[in-house]
């Protein structure tokens, strides 16, 4: 079978997107200055966060609120929420 | 005035939904509040959940619930990079009543679980939050949610809010997990016709197989991947510790994509059509990560509670005991009008006192013996395929000779000391 780069296997996903982020980082001076390797953009299933040079880009709507992000972020400056209520990723199988 | 119940269950899991079962069927007042859209939208799980748990709760639910196969045959496989060592165990007795575990598909599965609960009589409120535990003189009173005026208040609060468990964190149960006490897990579930499915599994109708895979599964390091048949699909997935995947600086997705294309499990894929992506994090810190599970007003069942036993598989199982056990203590709580710390830890002392506890207790070092000496999947998962090859390929070496050289190669890697010790080590960690 044809194995799907990250963007396809997010395409077999339902969200029902809010309009307000779940994900904040904190401080995006923190990813420049102290985060070389820039972990979250690594771990994160979803590829949800994308490095722009200067900030970090956090693209909520195709996160699986699996919460590596708020664990796994070694200066803990990502502040973790829940979506509202009915939003957010829907699985429909497993 | 809030309206208030007697329990309020947030999160519509196994833990949860069993705790309001329980509750319910006891004429108890329930309302059971889940985040997603229906039960089931955000919850993940590998595929196998355990008859004898689930059977405790809901008799016979084999016959009405929404499952996918049977299992009756478990695999397991040390595999390397061109070569697996497998064993396993087939037995038609798994294949009839009273079965010993089922694949399911979680989304299918929460969602009848969840309706059971309401036909016994608990409240069923979808798509809302709990934002916080409303706290009153050091004791839990009741629930905020994201709905306008949102507060509701309950005798108890049970928190099966999953991994997680922002809530049990606001009350001060446990810090924030550190990344090697959760797994990172990600999967597929690819479509197959069933035809393919029991023509490669080696299966008939109606029955399932489970293949957990170490060693090359996970590049070597610390965690496991897993290929579950479905009725006409395969669940195939990949996790290792958060930290391993940092540490490693794997993307998660990449490690099942190199799954997927192993040329070990390649061809029980082929022609396969992907139907969902999912990730998902696994408590998988064991016994010394378990939080204050009881407090004034309050109890934390499942995931919420780190009730994971990585080594075994084992977790929806029990989840659902957790739940079932919170729901006696609040069942017994309601009859003296106690909502003390004091009299929900009966629910402690049953926690402690059950085999979910027992477990976790056996293999409270494994986690950490295999995380601190990553030999174990990446050297000796190789070491044995290439023992298993020599020894089983005939090529007019003497089968003693061949023995003495298999035992050679292996001690000249580790050393022999260094051998036992990593034997010893192994063994303390789990026996």
């Amino acid at each position: 079978m044809s194995t799907k780069n990250i963007e396809e296997k997010q395409y077999l996903l339902r969200f029902k997107c809010d309009t307000k982020s779940h994900l904040t980082v904190l401080d995006h001076d923190v990813c420049m200055t102290q985060c070389p390797d820039k972990l979250c953009t690594v771990f994160c299933p979803a590829e949800v966060y994308k490095w722009e040079g200067l900030r970090m880009q956090v693209g909520y709507e195709g996160c699986h609120e699996c919460g590596s992000c708020r664990i796994g972020c070694p200066y803990q400056n990502i502040k973790w929420e829940y979506p509202k209520g009915g939003h957010g990723i829907v699985f429909r199988l497993a | 005035m809030p309206e208030k119940f007697d329990v309020i269950v947030v999160g519509a899991g196994p833990a949860g939904t069993s705790c309001a079962y329980t509750c319910a069927k006891s004429g108890l007042n329930v309302l059971l509040i889940e985040r997603g859209e229906y039960p089931g939208s955000k919850n993940v799980m590998g595929g196998v959940l355990y008859r004898k748990q689930m059977e405790e709760i809901i008799p016979e639910f084999w016959k009405e619930a929404p499952l996918e196969r049977p299992v009756i045959e478990q695999r397991f496989w040390m595999m390397d990079k061109e070569s697996v060592v497998s064993f396993g165990y087939k037995g038609l007795e798994w294949g009839m009543e009273p079965y010993n575990n089922f694949t399911v598909l979680r989304a299918h599965f929460d969602q009848w679980f969840a309706r059971k609960a309401v036909e016994a009589g608990a409240l069923l409120i979808n798509e809302t939050v709990v934002l916080e535990c409303l706290v009153e003189n050091g004791k839990v009173i009741g629930v905020r949610t994201d709905r306008p005026d949102g507060d509701i208040l309950a005798d108890v609060v049970v928190l099966a809010d999953g991994v997680n468990s922002l809530l049990s964190k606001q009350l001060g149960f446990h810090k924030e997990f550190r990344p090697d006490e959760v797994a990172l897990t990600v999967m597929e579930v690819v479509n197959l016709p069933k035809d393919k499915i029991n023509d490669r599994f080696n299966l008939e109708e109606n029955q399932g197989c489970t293949i957990e895979i170490f060693g090359d599964s996970t590049k070597g390091n610390l965690g496991t991947a897993f290929l579950y048949t479905n009725k006409e699909s395969l669940n195939i997935g990949v996790g290792t510790t958060l930290s391993s995947m940092i540490k490693a600086k794997l993307k998660p997705y990449d490690l099942l994509d190199y799954l997927k294309t192993h040329p070990m499990i390649k061809p029980y894929l082929e022609g396969g059509e992907s139907a969902e992506y999912l990730a998902h994090l696994i408590p998988e810190g064991g016994y010394r990560s378990v939080p204050r599970v009881a407090g004034n007003g309050v109890l934390v069942v499942g995931d919420a509670a780190q009730l994971v036993n990585a080594i075994h598989r084992e977790g929806s199982n029990m989840a659902m005991s957790s739940g079932k056990m919170a729901a006696e203590a609040v069942i017994e709580a309601k009859q003296a009008n106690d909502f003390s710390e004091s009299s929900l830890n009966r629910y402690k002392d049953a926690l402690y006192g059950s085999f979910i506890m027992k477990d976790l207790e056996k293999y409270k070092d494994a986690a950490h013996v295999f995380e601190k000496y990553p030999q174990y999947l990446r050297d000796y998962v190789p070491m044995m395929n290439r023992a298993a090859s020599k020894f089983f390929t005939v090529d007019g070496t003497p089968k003693r000779d061949k023995q003495k050289e298999i035992m050679r190669n292996m001690t000249s890697e580790r050393g022999k000391f260094g051998m036992l010790q990593d034997i010893y080590r192994a063994w303390k960690a789990v026996k």
